[in-house]
């Protein structure tokens, strides 16, 4: 089988302009988003109290409040939602001054075993805030350190053009899946990040693949203007871009719908990363490249003097 | 027909079946297990392998499999009800010989044991358990350094004899002042000690000259360390006695230590034995001072010190300790007559010391001092000396007439059960030697961790099942090449992570179920290459060397990128996300052999040794 018989001509530099609206909307979406509504943290980078309880049968989430709130804590104060299925509920705690977090985990299970004594504690997590604080700036040295390699690593493979167009691209991914999820209010939290950081590695593998066949064409097409190369570099290797993208995004929606709540965010991350990774590498990473007047000279290799000098008598 | 060098060939196979066999463990799963070790610290030998199982025959309770495994016994079952049983079984037949661990072992047969072969390690959040993070507060540790400097800096000029009005410390600096100058030198020289680390200067003061001592930074750097390790072997020590299978103690950045207790279902229990810093101190009973009156007027005789008893009555001690805690040598607690009690030994100095006292009291009383040492969560009350966060509870469990002289070993009572086996456990495996406090702290129950397992299991095989069909239709032949690559390719990944014992969590599995779309990329590339040569009216043979050529460089520099985000990953993360970032490195490199190397050797093989290829099945 194959989809793509014969080599597509479609134009696609043609209509980047366009797409540089839609993309530039999409980043100040995101970033506006980002700053107005915020990341649902989770307490890996807030610190706090997660508990997971699960029941025999599908629990009640009023009943759970109730409870809770006899203890003293209100609703602002523990927050409590359905986790997973119907049977599984989550209480989360903000972090509090002048409170001994691990106390605090035991009061809650045994406010909800007084109510139900079939409840199960399945998974207690407690983050002091100093460790979430760290993680921030941890999580993002890591971007920023991926960044800077990769940028460095494109600019000695290509050229700087193409490692800046690049590195753009990249950027260009990661924030619009954090849009992604300021908008829904998924929970944003390590496994995320290592999503992200995945993304930025896959959304770059898409981009080297084009780039080389880019370099590869300014060589054997010496007549033609660098936007019909480009057209012919993402023409050439749009079978492999589709069906890579396609075999990848099969896997990960088995994981989004299979994975389980705790991989939920951590799937979406990725399907999202997938689907605009693919989209930036043609129409960022190749169009930047292109208005950054990248030509045939910037990709030939240098004059080598050595040689030269050797074949003098 | 291509040339296609033989030893690449060899080369593939010796890799895949290496891989094959580090990777076979983890198919046969675990089984309920006991894990036992000598409550002596003994290793367990042979002999010992005969006696458990001799005592469990005599119960018909028949293990599937009993081995020796660093010191310890392994006892594999096929239900937890027998576990259980054979658990009850032990504990009657030996009672107090040995520490026996619920814990889980895997099934694999005997031959890959004696090999040495391991399944992959699984992380908490698949097996269940908990995990603490530790912050050591360092600080501490050099404020007591500089303690311990102030006492011996006045206990050496008291030697030497020579004259000094105070000894201060304040703001990390040791104040020495001096009377007059003409002693300046002298001190200078009996202060310094041989080891170095400190760094003298002097001053003049309004009252005479002064001697400040300092600790070198590389100094402070050193104490610090050695607290936090100190620590961590306590903390170690402590959980051995718990009796867990398979903990993780390690350390983390520069203060933290990361303590991982798979199987453990009770964080508080954990979190109390881990924690608590307990000790003793014995010391003579002033006889001579009212303890009453002591404590009315609040005048305590400059020789002696003011304590509670555990009922409230105060009581007056003598300030020279006779033995402190970190003089025992082994500590069991146990009952004579009904009472608790902690039977102690102590070290030959200690020993001879308490020999001394106890030689020239005969008749007097001995108290025994319980001091805990406790940090403090916000808002809760001390009810003993407060420095800063940490709060030092002090109170004597008894005081006991000298009846006979004693040596280095006797027995401690006046405390409650459950008070004497603790102190017994935290006397035996040393104190902490800074105060730390849990930063973090995750527990998964058993069934979550079941789940998560099947649910990352199913989405693994799910993904793997529709890449193989949606491969084999759009490739035909080349399809089950690539299949073929990257059925191996998972082998690989799992015989190295078998290989390198790294932790697999949650994070970990999705990133393998990830990684099978990731690893077809490189199939594709090629096979998209052979296309476009054959389109290009290449022969089938020229167009699978072309292709298998051109579309290195791209795979190589696709997989460089990718890998530098593992690796980033690797460096910056901990736990679960470090997980992540192993798997996915291991992936790409196991990918970049398999489907450059393995897919080369395999498509050669089929279709390159043919002296006619009219057709590519592709």
């Amino acid at each position: 089988m194959e989809f793509f018989h014969k080599v597509t001509t479609y134009p696609f530099m043609h209509t980047r302009r366009v797409w540089y609206g839609v993309s530039t909307l999409a980043l100040i979406t995101s970033v506006v988003l980002l700053f107005w509504h915020g990341l649902n943290l989770g307490i890996d980078f807030t610190g706090g109290v997660v508990l997971e309880f699960g029941y025999p049968q599908a629990a009640d989430i009023e009943r759970t409040r109730h409870a809770l709130e006899q203890e003293g804590y209100n609703e602002s104060q523990a927050h409590v939602q359905h986790f997973g299925d119907e049977r599984g509920i989550m209480v989360r705690l903000l972090p509090h001054d002048n409170q001994d977090v691990n106390a605090v985990s035991a009061e809650i299970t045994e406010a909800l075993k007084r109510f139900d004594p079939q409840v199960e504690l399945r998974r207690a997590e407690v983050v002091g805030p100093q460790v979430g604080g760290e993680l921030t700036n941890q999580g993002g040295l890591a971007v920023m350190f991926t960044f800077i390699l990769i940028g460095i690593y494109t600019w000695f493979r290509f050229q700087w053009k193409m490692g800046v167009a690049a590195v753009v691209a990249t950027l260009h991914d990661p924030l619009i899946i954090l849009g992604f999820f300021a908008v829904t209010g998924i929970t944003f939290d390590l496994s995320v990040l290592a999503a992200i950081l995945a993304v930025i590695g896959y959304s770059l593998n898409d981009t080297v693949v084009v780039f080389d066949r880019v370099r590869e064409n300014f060589h054997s097409m010496r007549k033609a203007t660098p936007e019909q190369i480009m057209d012919a570099s993402i023409n050439q290797t749009l079978s492999r871009t589709i069906i890579t993208s396609g075999a990848t995004l099969l896997v990960v929606i088995v994981l989004l719908i299979e994975g389980g709540e705790t991989l939920r965010g951590f799937s979406w991350a990725l399907t999202i990363g997938i689907l605009v990774g693919t989209y930036s590498s043609i129409y960022v990473a190749g169009a930047l490249a292109l208005d950054m007047k990248l030509t045939a000279r910037d990709l030939m290799p240098p004059q080598e003097k050595g040689k030269e000098v050797d074949a003098m008598p | 027909m291509y040339h296609f060098a033989t030893w690449k060939y060899w080369l593939v196979i010796s890799v895949l079946v290496i891989g094959t066999l580090f990777a076979l463990p983890n198919i046969y799963g675990e089984g309920p297990s006991l894990q036992l070790s000598r409550n002596d610290r003994q290793a367990i030998d042979e002999s010992g392998l005969t006696q458990v199982s001799g005592l469990l025959q005599a119960q018909s309770i028949q293990p599937e499999a009993a081995y020796l495994q660093k010191d310890r016994l392994v006892l594999r079952f096929e239900t937890a009800e027998q576990q259980g049983k054979a658990r009850d079984a032990i504990g009657k037949a030996a009672p107090g010989e040995y520490l026996v661990a619920l814990a889980s072992a895997p099934r694999m047969p005997e031959f890959l044991r004696k090999m040495g072969f391991k399944p992959m390690s699984l992380g908490l959040d698949l097996r269940g358990g908990v995990h603490f993070v530790y912050e050591v507060d360092v600080d501490a540790a050099v404020q007591q350094s500089l303690e311990r400097l102030d006492r011996d800096a006045r206990a050496t000029l008291r030697e030497k004899r020579i004259p000094y009005s105070t000894v201060t410390t304040s703001n990390d600096v040791v104040h020495v002042a001096l009377r007059s100058n003409d002693d300046v030198a002298a001190a200078l020289e009996a202060l310094k000690t041989p080891d170095g680390g400190l760094v003298f200067t002097t001053a003049t003061s309004e009252t005479g000259p002064v001697i400040e001592i300092r600790l070198t930074p590389a100094e402070i750097k050193r104490r610090q360390d050695q607290a936090v390790q100190q620590n961590i072997t306590t903390l170690r020590n402590r959980v051995d006695e718990l009796g867990v299978s398979e903990p993780i103690i390690t350390r983390q950045a520069i203060k933290r230590i990361v303590v991982q207790l798979p199987g453990v279902q009770d964080p508080n229990e954990a979190i109390r034995v881990l924690g608590a810093t307990a000790t003793v101190e014995f010391r003579l009973v002033d006889e001579n001072n009212d303890p009453y009156q002591a404590e009315r007027t609040k005048r305590v005789p400059i020789s002696s010190k003011l304590y509670k008893m555990t009922e409230g009555r105060p009581i007056l001690l003598k300030r020279d300790i006779i033995a402190t805690g970190e003089q025992l040598s082994d500590a069991t607690s146990g009952f004579s007559e009904g009472q608790p009690e902690v039977n102690v030994t102590l070290d030959s100095r200690g020993g001879q010391e308490m020999f001394n006292a106890t030689r020239e009291n005969v008749g007097r009383r001995m108290a025994v001092v319980y001091i805990e040492k406790k940090h403090l969560a916000e808002g809760e009350r001390c009810e003993g000396v407060r420095t800063g966060e940490t709060c030092t509870e002090e109170r004597v469990i008894s005081a006991a007439t000298i009846q006979s002289v004693l040596s280095s070993r006797f027995r401690i009572t006046g405390l409650q059960a459950s008070e004497a086996r603790e102190l017994a456990l935290l006397l035996r495996s040393g104190a902490l030697a800074a105060p730390q406090t849990i930063v973090e702290q995750r527990s998964v129950g058993p069934s979550l961790g079941q789940d998560n397992i099947d649910r990352g299991v199913r989405a693994m095989v799910i993904g793997l099942i529709l890449t193989f069909i949606f491969m084999a239709v759009y490739y035909r032949a080349f399809g089950w090449v690539a299949n073929a690559v990257l059925a191996s390719n998972l082998v690989l990944t799992v015989g190295l992570l078998s290989m390198l014992q790294a932790s697999l969590s949650l994070p970990g599995i999705a990133a393998v179920v990830f990684h099978l779309g990731i690893a077809v990329d490189a199939n594709i590339l090629i096979y998209e290459r052979i296309r476009e040569e054959l389109r290009a009216g290449n022969s089938p043979l020229a167009a699978i060397n072309v292709g298998f050529d051109k579309a290195f460089a791209t795979i190589a520099d696709s997989n460089v990128t990718t890998l530098i985000a593992g690796v980033v990953l690797f460096a910056f993360g901990t736990g679960t996300i470090r997980s992540f970032a192993i798997v996915m490195t291991l992936g790409i490199l196991t990918s970049l052999f398999t489907s450059v190397v393995g897919s080369r050797a395999l498509v050669h093989f089929i279709w390159g040794r043919r002296r006619r290829l009219e057709h590519l099945s592709i």
